[in-house]
């Protein structure tokens, strides 16, 4: 296994890069020099997975994101479920029930209308089980090669469950660190469908719905849930490495209870991946008081999408802002953002 | 330039006279080159893959019997450590 | 994963530990020469477990490191050519050239794709025929069959839009110039396991009598570099100095002759320069004649590439082992992953960029 990943290309070209989009430090970069400074408000500087409004005495979240997956159907999905289940795992994550969201087109001029047929059909079913309504849309269409097939950007809007205000600064020292599921499915599954690396085996993506996993621990252990996260670009890592400045902690990972299934672990080892960074679509990361931790774990559990629930590590007051793992060997490792992608090695 | 990792050959073929095969890498399968170790590799022998290529079969025995010493050594160290802790 | 897993035993870790701590009666200087040798040892924290009893160097082994700015500034140059579909492995897309690197060339417009195989390039190139597909050949001896076999079949089923532009390494010749240096610290070394699966150990005996240092041919798994540490050290408290095995799973005396083979057949061996340690004659691989119209560098015109390199950037002295990577004043400071001077910042193995992302934690604060 490896994590050590090439450091970021030389930065300051003027130019966007493909870096930028890959949930590591230069996206951070770029929103934080970029995008805040001209937008700065008090619910934006907050950078929750969505964002939290009052209107009239009720939290509603709202969440945007835009869906660039390639290939656009892959074993497991395609951009169309992806989408739902995005935009509806943005706004679980900030503690709201998901109920109404938007989707606009850009389709390349070009796209076989049975593709789109797919797709279309894949996010009706998608937003039917997770009780969402597509209720606005917009449709744009592109010369040939501006779009690469279809890009679908959502908005999600939900309401907050009263008495559950998870968020990426309420972690504190001594909360445990839970994973809901298998890692790495995602990225792998997409990695493999991609040319140049294909496997013969299929590796299917975990994209899925995550709202039920979070009902469940708000029935059970309520407000002990500090924090939660689908940790999708960048993997885990990433996803704690931005609770761990935002709540500005330090986390504590165990190398040998990360749950990763064998084909991703096999898969990981062929390209030189580390599992702690490849994206995940269906899974969640949650930031629970220790003592309720117990009680987290066995609700999860009792879901399909949670039955491989486990705690993977702490949070601690020392090295606030640092992800610490614990090797399988007994060494430690500090477990930083990626600078971009991760690229697939040969050494 | 070092990442080969080990698979289980599970299918041997021709590709335009090349010697390919499909490994298991566990559980994840690929078509890989075999024609460095074509003279020695049979379905269901192992063998280190770098790139796309098999550079050598995996001499299970050697495994094996290296195995066995460090076996030995981790339990005699046990041992050790068991003995520190006695009063 | 069978052969693989069970060699990150972390009992018999511990033990392998125990044993070389109880083996070294001094501190010894041990050098890896291989990238993912460099990888595991600071992944999995096993200098952290060693403690007092060695201090590990890491070599020049990461041929992404050592690739001389040249060969990235003509990958570069080629990558922006209309005509050009560029390929290579991953692990080159980040290393600066003397202006920019194939990920930019990229987002200003350039084809650069990422393969996991040359032949994946080969096949690449038959299926866009109007295009020049160009491969980057980067590696040690481990890679030079494989990448031998793409020309090879390119000659064979005459797929004329087919190129490699090559820039091989050998390893003996750099631990040779490692040696001479009057500097050198390093008393006994583990050698990369892959290389020697393809070229055996036999070129390291005289290397090794001559310099009467220990030399262990060492696999890649945590359980697999402390054992080839415990050897190095064995020899070292009992005054040998040998080649000895401890992959004896995948590597024999010999080596893989039906690689060796084709190898000669394809490359030469030639003088090459090292990033940061400058010229080392007959240690690099380059197209023979017979094979040139495969060669990118002698089918496309690369002549007018001007290099240059960062001058605060001590990758020569970190890739030597004669400076710690925390020592250099640039570490941390003005040389960051984000903002890289010298390769060794930038590659996935490079010997800085390692410690910045792992040693921080252990140095201390974090940096």
């Amino acid at each position: 296994m490896t994590t050590i990943v090439c450091p970021t290309p030389l930065t300051d070209i003027a130019r966007v890069q493909l870096g930028h989009g890959s949930g590591g430090k230069l996206s951070a970069a770029l929103v934080r020099e970029r995008f805040l400074p001209h937008f700065d408000n008090p619910i934006l500087a907050q950078l929750g997975d969505a964002a939290i409004v009052d209107v009239a005495g009720q939290q509603l979240a709202m969440s945007t994101d835009t869906f660039v997956v390639q290939p656009l159907e892959f074993p497991g999905g395609n951009i169309g479920s992806l989408a739902v289940h995005g935009t509806v795992n943005d706004l679980a994550m900030m503690g709201a029930r998901p109920e109404w969201m938007s989707a606009a087109f850009v389709l390349e001029e070009g796209l076989p209308l049975d593709v789109l047929d797919r797709i279309v059909q894949a996010m009706a079913e998608a937003a039917r089980a997770a009780n969402v309504l597509l209720v606005t849309g917009d449709t744009k269409v592109v010369e040939r090669g501006k779009a690469d097939g279809v890009f679908i950007n959502t908005t999600g809007l939900g309401k907050r469950w009263p008495d559950f205000a998870p968020g990426p600064t309420r972690a504190q020292p001594g909360d445990a660190v839970i994973v809901s599921g298998p890692i790495g499915r995602h990225g792998i599954a997409i990695m493999s469908a991609r040319e140049g690396i294909a496997f013969d085996t299929e590796l299917r993506s975990d994209s899925a719905a995550l709202t039920p996993l979070v009902e469940l621990l708000r029935a059970r252990v309520g407000d002990a849930v500090h924090t939660l996260r689908d940790p999708t670009r960048g993997g885990v890592a990433s996803a704690l490495n931005e609770i761990a400045a935002a709540s500005r902690i330090g986390v504590e990972l165990d190398e040998a209870v990360l749950p990763v299934p064998a084909p991703v672990a096999a898969a990981c080892e062929m390209l030189g991946f580390d599992p702690l960074y490849v994206a995940n679509e269906g899974v969640l990361v949650a930031f629970v008081a220790e003592h309720q931790a117990g009680a987290a774990v066995q609700a999860l559990q009792r879901h399909a999408l949670g039955r491989a629930a486990t705690r993977i590590g702490r949070c601690v007051r020392d090295h606030a802002g640092l992800v610490v793992l614990k090797t399988g060997v007994g060494g430690h490792r500090v477990v930083d953002m990626l600078p971009g992608d991760q690229l697939p090695r040969i050494c | 330039m070092c990442l080969g990792i080990p698979g289980r050959i599970v299918e041997v073929r021709h590709s335009e006279g090349l010697p390919m095969g499909v490994v298991d890498f566990g559980g994840v399968r690929r078509e890989v080159c075999l024609s460095y170790v074509a003279d020695e590799i049979k379905v269901g022998d192992y063998a280190i893959v770098h790139v796309g290529f098999a550079i050598s079969k995996v001499d299970e025995a050697e495994a094996k019997r290296t195995f066995d010493v460090l076996r030995e050594m981790s339990q005699l160290d046990e041992l050790e450590w068991l003995k520190d802790l006695a009063p | 994963m069978k052969y693989l897993s069970e060699y990150r035993d972390p009992a018999m870790a511990r033990a392998l530990v125990t044993e070389i701590r109880r083996s070294a009666t001094r501190r010894w200087v041990l050098m890896e020469v291989c990238g993912g040798q460099t990888h595991t040892i600071v992944k999995q924290g096993l200098d952290e477990l060693l403690g007092e009893s060695i201090e590990m160097v890491h070599g020049p082994g990461c041929p992404v490191c050592v690739t001389p700015l040249e060969q990235i500034d003509k990958a570069l140059a080629l990558a922006a050519r209309p005509d050009v579909i560029f390929t290579s492995f991953g692990d080159m897309l980040r290393v600066p050239g003397s202006d920019c690197d194939l990920l930019q060339i990229r987002a200003r417009g350039g084809a650069v794709r990422i393969v996991y195989s040359p032949l994946d390039a080969l096949e690449l190139a038959r299926k866009n025929p109007d295009k020049q597909v160009v491969f980057f050949a980067v590696g040690f001896e481990t890679t030079a069959p494989a990448n031998a076999m793409a020309v090879w079949r390119a000659r064979e089923l005459g797929v004329e839009n087919f190129s490699v532009l090559v820039s091989h390494v050998t390893v003996p010749p750099a631990m040779t110039a490692l040696l001479e240096a009057p500097d050198n610290r390093v008393q006994g070394f583990l050698a990369a396991g892959h290389v020697c699966t393809i070229m055996g150990w036999t070129e390291y005996e005289p290397i090794a009598a001559k310099y009467r240092v220990p030399i262990v041919v060492t696999g890649f798994e945590p359980l697999d570099i402390l054992e080839g540490m415990l050897l190095a050290v064995r020899q070292l408290e009992a005054g040998r100095h040998e080649v000895e095995n401890q992959y004896v799973r995948a590597v024999r005396r010999d080596g893989n002759q039906p690689a060796q083979d084709l190898v000669t057949r394809v490359f030469e061996l030639v003088d090459r320069n090292w990033r940061g340690i400058g010229p080392i004659p007959r240690s690099g691989l380059g197209i023979r004649e017979e094979f040139a119209e495969f060669d990118a560098e002698r089918r496309f015109s690369l002549d007018q590439i001007r290099t240059a390199e960062p001058t605060m950037c001590r990758a020569g002295d970190v890739l030597r082992g004669v400076l710690k990577p925390f020592d250099c004043p640039a570490f941390g400071a003005v040389c960051t992953p984000e903002h890289p001077l010298g390769a060794p910042m930038v590659s996935s193995e490079g010997a800085c960029a390692a410690y910045y992302n792992y040693g921080r934690f252990r140095a201390g604060s974090a940096v």
